[in-house]
Formats: C-alpha cells, sequence, structure tokens
C-alpha cells in the first residue's frame, strides 16, 4: 500500500516537473538562447590577477606596501569612503612607533561632544577613536555622490568576488566604452554621472576614476601610477578586511603540524591494535 | 542491547565499584562505546561518519557557546557584533571561522553518513528506527544551520531568510499569516533575528537528545555492516574499544587535517562574499543562493517554474519537504531483503549512475543563477530524483535477482567460517 501511494506521488512530482521542462524547453526553443544576452553578460570582465606579499598558505605582509596603501586611502578614499571597523590604534601592525600612531590619528578629525556645552562638535582623533565617517548620514552621503552610497571600505576585499583583485582590477578598469558594446546594446549606453568599468558588475557605476598618476607623493619614492596606488591600496584593504590573516596562517601551520603528527600516532595505534586480527581479504 | 558474548563491565577500583552501585555511568558508557559493545568486524571507512558527526556536534556547541558570549542578536549591531568578535576578541577569527566551517563540514559528514545509509541498505529492517530518528536529526540540522546563518546579519543571511521564511507564505490560506507570525513582521528583522538566536542556541541540544536515541536505537540490533549480513557468531565481531575507537581516532584526524586547512587557510571558500555586506533590506543581491549544503533542494524549489493542477511555487515548496521526507518511507519502499549494494546489481547500478549524478546536477544546479540552462538540468534531476526513491526503488527490490551473500561476516573477511563448515550455526543468511 505505502509502495502503491509511493509510485503515484511519485509519479506526480515527476509529471509536474517534466511539464515545466516541457514549457521551459519550449521558450529555450522559440527564442533561440538559453539566456537573453545583456551588455552586462557579454562584456563583464572577472578580475585581472593580483599578487600581493600576503597571499598564498606562507603570506607575509608587506609592511611598506601596507603603508602606502594607507596613505592612498588617507588621500584619496576617506574623501568618500569610510573604513568604519579599523581603529586608528590598529595602524601599528602596519608598523608605525606608537607616536606616529597618535600623530596620524590626531592628523584625523572625529565627532566630538563639547565637555562645556554638550553640543556636538569636532576633536582631533586618538589612537582609540575609529575612522571616522566622511558624510554625516546616508542621505548626505546620496546627495553628494549621483545618488550612489560610497561603501565602507573595510571588508571590500572579503565581500566582493574576486576579494583584493576587484579592487584592483576597478580601479585600473576605467576605459571608454567599447564600440562594439554600443553596436550591439544601444540601450545601455552610460548614462550621465556614471563611469564604464567592465569589472563593475553592470559596468557602469557613480564613482568617477578616483586616481591618477602622481597623485599622491609616497615617502619610500615609490613613483605613484595608478596602476602602483591601486596595488597599494588593494593590499591595505585586504588587511583592514582581516587584519588577523598572516596571524591566521601562521597559527595553521603549527596546528597543521601537530595534528598530522597525532593522525600518524593514531594510524600506527590502530594498526598495532588490529594487528592480532587476521586481515580482510576483500575490501568491503 | 548485546550479543551474548558481549564483554560485562567488571570494575575493579574500589571507588568504581562505588560509583557503579551508585550511578552506573560508566557501565554506560563501556557498554555503549567501549569493550561492551562488539561490532561486526569489517566495518570499512564509511562507518566512521557517525562517530565524525557527534564529533562535529560537540564541536560547534563548544564554539557556539562562547561565540554566543561576545554576540549580540540585534540587527543593529549584529553585524558589527561578528566583526568584533573576528577583530577584537581574543581568538575570536578561530571561533568564527571554526564554527562556520564547522558547519559545512557538519553537513559534509552528515551527507556521507546519509549515503553510507542508502548504499548499504542501512535503514532496513531490523533498523529502521535508527533511520527515523536519523531523518529527524537532518531535519533539526538542517533548521539550525539555516537559523545560524541568519545571525551575522549579512545580505545573505537578511535574504536568505526572506526566501526560505517565504516558502510559508506558499500554503494555500494560511500561508501569509503564518509568515507574518514565524518572522514576527512583514519581512525579516530584529523579532525575526532573535527568535533565530534563541532556536539556534536550543535546537543543537534538541540534536543532542535525538542523538543519544539514535545510539540507543542503534544498540538494539548493533551495527550494520557492508555484507549486510547480520552478526551471527563471536567470531563476526570485535569489542569497539580498543578496535573502533582506534580505527575511528585515526578517521578523525584525517577528518581534522582537512576541516583544519579549511579554517585556517580557505575560511571563507564555502561562503559568500555578499554575507560580507551588512543586512540591506533596500538592496536584493544580484543571485540569492543558500549555503552550499542547502543546493540540491534548493534546486529542486526552484525546478517547479509552471503551474500544474497546483501554483509552481506551492509544487515546488511541497517537492522540496517531500525530498526530504520521502527519506522516512525508505525501510518500506526497499522491500529487498538484501541490504548490502555490494549484492543488488540492479539497485547498484542505478544507485552509482542515478542517484549519485542527480544529485550532483542538483547540488550544482542549486548553486547557478536561476537562469537556462541550470532550471532545465535540475528539472531533469528532480524527476529523477523522485522516481528513483518512489518508483525504481519499490520495482527494482521486487524483480531484481541478488548475488549470493557470503555465510557470515567471519567468512566475508576470513574466507571461510568454521562454524558454516560444521553446520553449527543453520540460520539462513538475510
Amino acid at each position: 500500500m505505502i509502495r502503491l501511494i509511493g509510485i503515484l506521488v511519485g509519479l506526480g512530482f515527476t509529471v509536474a516537473v517534466l511539464w515545466a521542462f516541457g514549457s521551459g524547453s519550449a521558450a529555450v526553443i522559440g527564442q533561440g538562447y538559453f539566456v537573453e544576452p545583456t551588455a552586462e553578460h557579454e562584456f563583464h570582465e572577472e578580475p585581472k590577477p593580483l599578487h600581493l606579499a600576503s597571499d598564498g598558505p606562507f603570506g607575509k605582509w608587506d609592511l611598506q606596501q601596507l603603508q602606502r596603501g594607507y596613505q592612498v586611502y588617507k588621500e584619496v578614499c576617506s574623501a568618500c569612503h569610510s573604513l568604519k571597523y579599523v581603529a586608528f590604534r590598529d595602524l601599528a601592525q602596519l608598523g608605525y612607533s606608537e607616536a606616529e600612531v597618535k600623530a596620524t590619528a590626531a592628523s584625523w578629525t572625529v565627532p566630538g561632544v563639547d565637555p562645556n556645552t554638550g553640543e556636538a562638535t569636532t576633536r582631533p582623533g586618538t589612537p582609540t577613536d575609529y575612522f571616522p565617517s566622511p558624510f554625516a548620514n546616508d542621505i548626505a552621503a546620496r546627495a553628494a555622490n549621483n545618488n550612489a552610497i560610497p561603501p565602507d571600505l573595510s571588508l571590500m576585499t572579503k565581500a566582493r568576488h574576486g576579494g583584493a583583485a576587484y579592487v584592483y582590477s576597478l580601479l585600473t578598469g576605467y576605459q571608454e566604452q567599447p564600440a562594439e558594446l554600443l553596436e550591439r546594446f544601444p540601450d545601455a549606453k552610460t548614462g550621465t554621472g556614471l563611469y564604464y568599468n567592465p569589472y563593475f558588475p553592470n559596468l557602469n557605476l557613480a564613482m568617477a576614476p578616483p586616481l591618477s598618476d602622481g597623485q599622491v607623493t609616497y615617502a619610500d619614492g615609490t613613483p605613484a601610477t595608478v596602476d602602483q596606488m591601486s596595488k597599494d591600496v588593494a593590499a591595505f584593504l585586504t588587511w583592514t578586511a582581516e587584519p588577523t590573516l598572516i596571524k591566521r596562517k601562521q597559527t595553521g601551520w603549527a596546528v597543521l603540524g601537530f595534528v598530522l603528527f597525532a593522525t600518524i600516532l593514531a594510524w600506527l595505534a590502530k594498526q598495532q591494535v588490529w594487528a592480532g586480527v587476521k586481515p580482510k581479504r576483500r575490501e568491503d | 542491547m548485546s550479543f551474548p558474548w558481549a564483554k560485562h563491565y567488571e570494575p575493579k577500583a574500589p571507588l568504581m565499584r562505588y560509583l557503579d552501585e551508585k550511578l552506573p555511568l560508566p557501565r554506560l558508557v563501556y557498554n555503549a562505546i567501549g569493550g561492551g559493545y562488539p561490532v561486526p568486524r569489517n566495518l570499512n571507512y564509511w562507518w566512521n561518519f557517525g562517530v565524525l558527526a557527534g564529533f562535529c556536534l560537540v564541536l560547534q556547541i563548544v564554539t557556539g557557546v562562547i561565540l554566543a558570549m561576545h554576540y549580540a542578536a540585534n540587527a543593529g549591531v549584529a553585524f558589527a557584533s561578528v566583526e568584533h568578535i573576528m577583530r577584537d576578541v581574543n581568538w575570536g577569527w578561530l571561533l568564527r571561522y571554526a564554527h562556520a566551517n564547522g558547519a559545512s563540514f557538519f553537513f559534509a559528514v552528515i551527507y556521507l553518513h546519509i549515503f553510507r545509509g542508502f548504499f548499504y541498505g542501512s535503514y532496513k529492517a531490523p533498523r529502521e528506527m535508527v533511520w527515523l530518528l536519523g531523518v529527524v536529526i537532518f531535519l533539526l540540522l538542517m533548521a539550525t544551520g539555516f537559523m545560524g546563518y541568519v545571525l551575522p546579519w549579512g545580505q545573505m543571511s537578511f535574504w536568505g531568510a526572506k526566501v526560505i521564511t517565504g516558502l510559508f507564505g506558499a500554503i494555500p490560506l494560511v500561508g501569509e499569516p503564518l509568515q507574518v507570525w514565524l518572522l514576527g513582521g512583514f519581512a525579516p528583522d530584529n523579532a525575526a533575528l532573535n527568535r533565530f538566536f534563541s532556536l539556534h542556541y536550543l535546537l543543537p541540544f534538541v540534536i543532542a537528545g535525538v542523538v543519544i536515541l539514535h545510539i540507543w536505537a542503534l544498540h538494539i540490533p548493533g551495527s550494520s555492516n557492508p555484507t549486510g549480513v547480520e552478526v551471527k557468531s563471536e567470531s563476526d565481531t570485535v569489542p569497539f574499544h580498543p578496535y573502533f575507537t582506534a580505527k575511528d581516532g585515526f578517521g578523525l584526524g584525517v577528518f581534522l587535517l582537512v576541516y583544519l586547512a579549511f579554517v585556517f587557510f580557505l575560511p571563507n571558500y564555502l561562503g559568500h562574499p555578499d554575507n560580507y555586506i551588512e543586512a540591506n533590506p533596500m538592496a536584493t543581491p544580484a543571485h540569492i543562493v543558500p549555503e552550499w549544503y542547502f543546493w540540491p533542494f534548493y534546486a529542486i524549489l526552484r525546478a517547479f517554474t509552471a503551474d500544474f493542477i497546483l501554483p509552481a511555487k506551492l509544487l515546488g515548496v511541497l517537492a522540496m519537504f517531500a525530498s526530504i521526507l520521502v527519506w522516512f518511507f525508505l525501510p518500506w519502499l526497499d522491500k529487498s531483503p538484501v541490504r548490502s549494494g555490494h549484492y543488488r546489481p540492479l539497485f547498484r547500478k542505478f544507485f552509482w549512475f542515478g542517484l549519485i549524478p542527480a544529485m550532483a546536477v542538483l547540488f550544482y544546479c542549486g548553486g547557478a543563477p536561476a537562469e537556462e540552462p541550470y532550471v532545465m538540468l535540475s528539472q531533469i534531476a528532480t524527476a529523477y530524483y523522485f522516481l528513483h526513491f518512489l518508483v525504481i526503488l519499490p520495482i527494482v527490490s521486487m524483480v531484481e535477482r541478488p548475488e549470493p551473500l557470503p555465510f557470515s561476516i567471519t567468512e566475508a573477511v576470513l574466507g571461510s567460517d568454521k562454524q558454516a563448515v560444521l553446520g553449527e550455526n543453520t540460520t539462513p543468511a538475510t
């Protein structure tokens, strides 16, 4: 009885799903394509390869590069993008001394409260403060940026497919809209106030190309090309997204080494325990 | 339970004797996973996954309880509290990655455990109750995993919660009020997050309770084995300890190596980048996908794209739930007296060339965007899935001619069983 009901239910679901398959395949045959070609489908590009010192299981921070990246963030990105999960004290991890951390924190203006009147005011940052937001609220951020909120950058390299390579590709990927795209998809022309970038999922973003050659002056003398600055800021954002990245990998080797040793011991113990029982004749 | 030849617990130390009189907990452990539990000697490594699942449950409870000390279940600060754990809590990143990847590995282990059961017929009499309780554990695990994924309050957390609770909205008449009641609002928000946290903390302990029943029920008939032939004599078994504690200890080591490699070197590989964006009810992600362990069922849900008597959405919801509920009926759908797939030529073909490819397709399509050709592929695979369990298995078990079984486990292992020669045990192999 249970099998009879089972067979009927099974056939019911099968017929229903094959009915859906029939109408779906009829639609596909009618159209002649699986997915309607769109400009995003055809012209979106995967991130360019980017190699950072922190990559791979043996990665290490390149502190020089992180400091350069911090400089780019401070002088360029921070005009629009917040970094709200990072505190100035964290910058000590980039190789800055305590005095340097205090000095760089003080160079930022953070929201404060007037101790006498209780009114909202501003004050220089201290190491315990977090990076301040460039806008008072989302409405202000929208109003200043062609109705697009500049996202917080703290977790950017973990929040996008491709990670740091995506950030690097986006920053170096601005270009003219290809003629072929306009020919095939005239409606996909980049709108006013938007900029064409094939690494952005919908190809057009509200952020103007933020970097130009020589925009910052690196203390270590590295030439500040757009490519270099993009790499540096991508490296910096890899650190902001996960300051414990390198500690994690180093811990991982110690842990894996220990577990491997324990596993070998467990194998030997198992062999010894089973030695008294005649080994299997066949593998089941 | 026990076979007559099971060793008896005989405490020697005065303290243990005293304890055995007052509270025989050591005796319970001895009979459950110690020398007092005779286990078929021919178990292969597929029998390791039950122990590994138990380990995962403990791991998840321990890491989860500590994470809960630092996490704040409030929609305003949940996302930031997770970042606080990652950045400021001592070893917080390790706890969180161990917990998040622990969930993935828990499911991986459970799937292997379930498919072991499918192939070796572990669901058949006399172990139906073990199987039924196992399916209950799996359902509880899915609920726990789903609610846990909502807690970081990222984009996929929010939209996943919205889609899954939206399934209840497909139920006729009561659907929408039910959905609002479950969420405590019209969309996931603080009320939903709070109750999900509460239930996410509760359910693992419910799971632990059902696991105890699962193991209890297992100990009545004893473990199954790769031949599917029941234990006949003492030479068929070895005591759980030290033989399988040693073997499972090695298996645990191998499991830990793979799991920890993910925790330390690829901790976000199994997650979705969008969940590092804070939940935003105003911005829908391009593709809403659940965690990988729900992909096959998500593919079944989305395969029903056309109305057929019932609305397509309702069909999808029914099919998704039915795809798991059908496992409850397996012991009665598959009537073949032979358990192990090793001795079932026809069943084996449908298993390897039907069920496994169909599950692989469903898995892949569940993670892919809801576009053609993925929808069409998942429709074919869904059709096979239901045919396999509800039509093919019952028919195969009626028409199949199984291959000859070994007389006993001992014969399967050693090539001969002197009891068979002597004719001491004339019970036919089942």
